[in-house]
C-alpha cells in the first residue's frame, strides 16, 4: 500500500475490518520503540484526564491514539484538513467546558502559526502532541527546514515546549504537560522525538 | 507577457439584500443559539443583533478560526444549537474547514455566511465570490446536507429555517450588497469574553 494511502485512511468512513493504516515500513520503525506500550498508557492518560474531542491530521507517529479515539464511543475523533482547524477547534471546545488536544507532525506546526494568536491572546488552555521530523536520524532533507524550526515557532507563539526522548518519560511528561494546561491555563507541546518514535528511513 | 484574466471587468454577483436586514431576520432569536462570530463585518452584524453578550464569542483576528470553533463548541454542548456567522473572505480562507465539519456533522451546527463579495476591512478589493466561486457548491462538495442560498427576500424563511432546525449541519450564504455593516463597539478583550461565555454556561 502507497503511504499516501496508508495514512489518508479516514477511520470515520472506513468498512468495517478495513486493514491497518500504518504503512509497513513506518510500522516496523515504531513498532521497535514501542516494545512498552506507552502509546496505549498514553491514550488512557489523556481519557482519565476528561479529554473528549481528539484532532488529527494523520501520522503514523501518532497512529495507534488515532485508532484508539476512533474506536472510543465516548470521544469525538475529527480529522482535520490543516492543522491550525485544531488549534480553533481547541478554543471551540474550550468555550463549551470541554477538553480537546490536538495530534500533529511538526511540518503541521508551521500551518498553526497565525492560529496561535487566538490562543495566545484569549488565553484559551492548549494541548497539542507532535511527532517530531527532521531531526534525529532523518533521511528525508525536505523534513529539516520545519523539523528544526518547530521549537522557535512554538516558543515565538507562546507555546511551552516538552521534549521526550525515551518510553519511560512519556507519561510523567504529559501527566505535567495535562497538570500545566488545564490547570494553570497554559498552552504546551509535548513533542515525541524520533529518538522515542523512530526515525523514517528513506 | 500572458493573457491576464479582467478581474475588474468580471461582473459582481447583483445582490440585492442588506446585511443589515437580512443577518437579524436570520438569526431570528437570537437566545436560542451559542454564537461565534467572524472578525470585521460579521463581528458587527452580531452584534447589533445581540449586543454585548455572553453567549456570543466574536473574532478579531486568528481569520479563519470561526467554523472550527462553532464545531468544537458544538460538540462540547450537543443539546445547544450553536451558530456561526462568518464572512466570505474569513470562510475561504480556511475553506477546508467546512470538508472537518461535513464529516463530523454535528446535528445542531449552523453556519451563516454573510457574503459580500469583498473584502470591506481592506479597501473593498473584490473576493473569490465575486468572480465565479459559489460558496454553497463547496459546501455541497464537502458534504453538508443542509444548505441554502438567501439571494432575495424569498429565501430568508427557507436560510432561517434551516440555521434553527436542520437534523445536521446547516450552511446558508446570504448574499449582500458590499456595504457597511452596522456600527457596533465590540469588546477587544478575548480573554474577559472567554471566561464571561465559559461562566455563562451550566457545568458539563
Amino acid at each position: 500500500m502507497p503511504d499516501h494511502e496508508a495514512v489518508l485512511h479516514y477511520g470515520v468512513l472506513a468498512p468495517a475490518g478495513a486493514p491497518e493504516r500504518i504503512d509497513l515500513k513506518m510500522d516496523a520503525v515504531v513498532e521497535a520503540q514501542s516494545a512498552t506500550g506507552w502509546q496505549h498508557d498514553l491514550y488512557d492518560l489523556l481519557r482519565r484526564n476528561g479529554i473528549t474531542q481528539i484532532a488529527y491530521v494523520p501520522d503514523a507517529g501518532h497512529s495507534i491514539l488515532i485508532d484508539r479515539s476512533l474506536s472510543d464511543p465516548d470521544v469525538h475523533s475529527i480529522p482535520l484538513t490543516t492543522e491550525e482547524e485544531g488549534v480553533a477547534l481547541i478554543a471551540g471546545a474550550d468555550l463549551g467546558g470541554a477538553r480537546a488536544v490536538l495530534l500533529m507532525q511538526s511540518s503541521g506546526v508551521g500551518n498553526c502559526i497565525n492560529m496561535l494568536s487566538l490562543i495566545k491572546g484569549a488565553r484559551f488552555p492548549f494541548l497539542t502532541l507532535v511527532s517530531m521530523r527532521g531531526d534525529f536520524g532523518e533521511g528525508n532533507p525536505w523534513q529539516f527546514p520545519m523539523g528544526q524550526a518547530t521549537e522557535a515557532v512554538l516558543a515565538a507563539m507562546g507555546v511551552i515546549c516538552m521534549r521526550i526522548e525515551h518510553p519511560a518519560d512519556v507519561i510523567s511528561t504529559v501527566n505535567a504537560a495535562l497538570t500545566m494546561v488545564f490547570k494553570s491555563g497554559q498552552a504546551v507541546a509535548v513533542l515525541l522525538t524520533q529518538r522515542l518514535i523512530g526515525a523514517k528511513p528513506f | 507577457m500572458a493573457r491576464k484574466p479582467p478581474l475588474s471587468a468580471i461582473a459582481s454577483p447583483n445582490a440585492v439584500l442588506e446585511r443589515s436586514e437580512v443577518v437579524p431576520a436570520l438569526i431570528g432569536r437570537h437566545e436560542d443559539f451559542l454564537i461565534i462570530s467572524g472578525l470585521g463585518g460579521t463581528a458587527c452584524d452580531v452584534g447589533a443583533v445581540t449586543g454585548d453578550r455572553a453567549h456570543v464569542y466574536s473574532l478579531a483576528g486568528a481569520m479563519g478560526a470561526a467554523c472550527m470553533m462553532g464545531l468544537g463548541l458544538a460538540l462540547a454542548r450537543a443539546q445547544k444549537r450553536v451558530l456561526v456567522v462568518t464572512g466570505d473572505g474569513e470562510l475561504l480562507m480556511n475553506i477546508g474547514a467546512l470538508a472537518s465539519i461535513a464529516v463530523i456533522d454535528p446535528p445542531k451546527l449552523a453556519i451563516l455566511c454573510v457574503d459580500n463579495g469583498h473584502y470591506g476591512e481592506t479597501g473593498w478589493q473584490k473576493s473569490h465570490t465575486s468572480l465565479g466561486v459559489d460558496l454553497e457548491k463547496i459546501a455541497v462538495g464537502c458534504g453538508i446536507k443542509h444548505t441554502h442560498t438567501v439571494s432575495t427576500e424569498a429565501d430568508v424563511a427557507t436560510g432561517a429555517r434551516l440555521l434553527r432546525e436542520s437534523n445536521g449541519t446547516a450552511f446558508v450564504v446570504a448574499r449582500v450588497k458590499p456595504t457597511e455593516p452596522p456600527a457596533f463597539k465590540r469588546n477587544f478583550d478575548a480573554a474577559f469574553c472567554r471566561d464571561r461565555f465559559r461562566a455563562a454556561l451550566p457545568p458539563l
